[in-house]
């Protein structure tokens, strides 16, 4: 009975607040993961959404969906996948961009995120805010970033690329 | 066939392009030329498994659970694989890596953005979903063709070798057969005869920026979509499968 008492509102608060497993400064909710919270009768039923297909993360926030939701006594939850609409950076607001910053991760630039980002697109280093910054690999550590490194500084970040 | 089976087979034939690929772009892991293109090419892999693993927990499902994706995809003999023969072939060298994602990614830029339209709401989701990463792997094959095509001599010999090797492997991905026009009929499945020309035009620029010749009409080889396979196509899946057949029910 305890889930009659619980809000949607306050589920979505208490799962939305997940860490992302790859990037913990942000959560599932600022990233755009957390699609929907809805019940079917007793079954709470959580809607999420990968960012690239293969996202390794999406199995590890989905037990982490079910042991939150245990913690306040709701154990019949079904966690469901869906491709669409497929996720964008677009869902990425200011607030959060800055707090990709502060980690040290270059935020996505641009919001019309259908068209692959280019080379030669003027990227500010997150650690010494310098433009003069070079495009090392498309591909970073994770399917969603892409390598530059800052010519001033010398440091080396990653580009949370738009999608 | 009734309605379900070929959906099912449809799903199997997209599903197996990209493990299959997969496969290949895998084995490149650790041992890609430069540390960047070890992550990307991994990467790219990464996004094909991802697509195959969709799309085969799709056809489980249209199978009412009979197989689970990973019966799909580790517990088929060689025949009942249905890729093209293009994706099966060896990496050989880095030129032919980036002939054959040039090639296929081409073509799935193409055949994605179509199948978005898809009656079906779940390939649908699937094709919007792969095609902004399909947009990506082509970008980087193309990327690599000129960079290694308008080169040293001898990038750009081998550039074309491996654009004139795969040559052969193309056309079958515009072939039609009695699956394609029935879902082709039901709003389903793609056209893919109209394909072809814009594929042409997207291949010939790329290759031309990379001062590479286009390749002439040849014999085309196919039979991947029938089980027919290349020779390659065994050594990878005994690879591939080695797992679950020396330890079947192996769980992680």
């Amino acid at each position: 009975m305890v889930n009659k008492i619980i809000s949607i509102n306050e589920i979505k608060k208490i799962i939305g607040a997940i860490p992302d497993p790859e990037i913990p400064v942000i959560s599932i909710n600022e990233l755009g993961i957390l699609r929907e919270v809805e019940f079917d009768n007793d079954e709470c039923l959580i809607t999420i959404t990968p960012t690239y297909t293969a996202c390794p993360a999406m199995q590890f926030i989905e037990e982490e969906i079910k042991d939150r939701l245990g913690e306040i006594g709701i154990n019949n939850v079904k966690v469901k996948l869906t491709y669409s609409p497929a996720w964008t950076t677009d869902w990425i607001n200011e607030n959060t961009k800055q707090k990709l910053k502060n980690y040290g991760i270059a935020a996505p630039l641009h919001s019309s995120c259908n068209k692959v980002f280019q080379k030669n697109v003027m990227m500010n280093c997150p650690h010494c805010n310098s433009t003069t910054t070079e495009l090392i690999s498309r591909f970073g550590s994770t399917a969603c970033k892409a390598l530059y490194k800052c010519n001033t500084c010398k440091e080396p970040f990653e580009y949370f690329k738009c999608h | 066939m009734n309605s379900k089976e070929i959906l099912y087979n449809y799903c199997l034939r997209l599903g197996d392009d990209a493990l299959i690929l997969g496969q290949r772009l895998s084995e490149l892991c650790s041992k890609g030329p430069i540390l960047e293109e070890d992550l990307a090419q991994t990467n790219i892999a990464l996004d094909m498994i991802g697509r195959a693993q969709a799309l085969f927990n799709y056809a489980s499902e249209i199978n009412g659970g009979k197989n689970t994706a990973d019966d799909i995809a580790y517990r088929r003999p060689e025949f009942q694989y249905r890729n093209h023969l293009l994706v099966e072939q060896p990496n050989e060298d880095f030129a032919h890596v980036i002939a054959r994602q040039l090639y296929i990614s081409a073509f799935e830029v193409l055949f994605y953005g179509s199948l978005e339209n898809s009656k079906d709401s779940i390939l649908a989701s699937i094709a919007s979903k792969t095609i902004k990463e399909i947009k990506y792997h082509l970008q980087h094959a193309s990327d690599w063709t000129v960079r290694l095509g308008d080169g040293t001599p001898e990038s750009t010999f081998k550039m074309q070798r491996a654009i004139n090797n795969l040559w052969m492997y193309t056309g079958e991905l515009f072939e039609m057969d009695s699956i394609d026009d029935q879902l082709l009929k039901s709003g389903i499945g793609v056209d893919k005869s109209p394909l072809i020309e814009k594929w042409r035009k997207q291949i010939q620029a790329t290759l031309s920026e990379a001062t590479l010749t286009m390749p002439e009409e040849m014999f085309m080889q196919s039979g991947g979509k029938q089980g027919v396979h290349t020779e390659h196509m065994g050594h990878l899946l005994s690879e591939m499968q080695y797992l679950q057949r020396a330890y079947p029910d192996a769980k992680w």
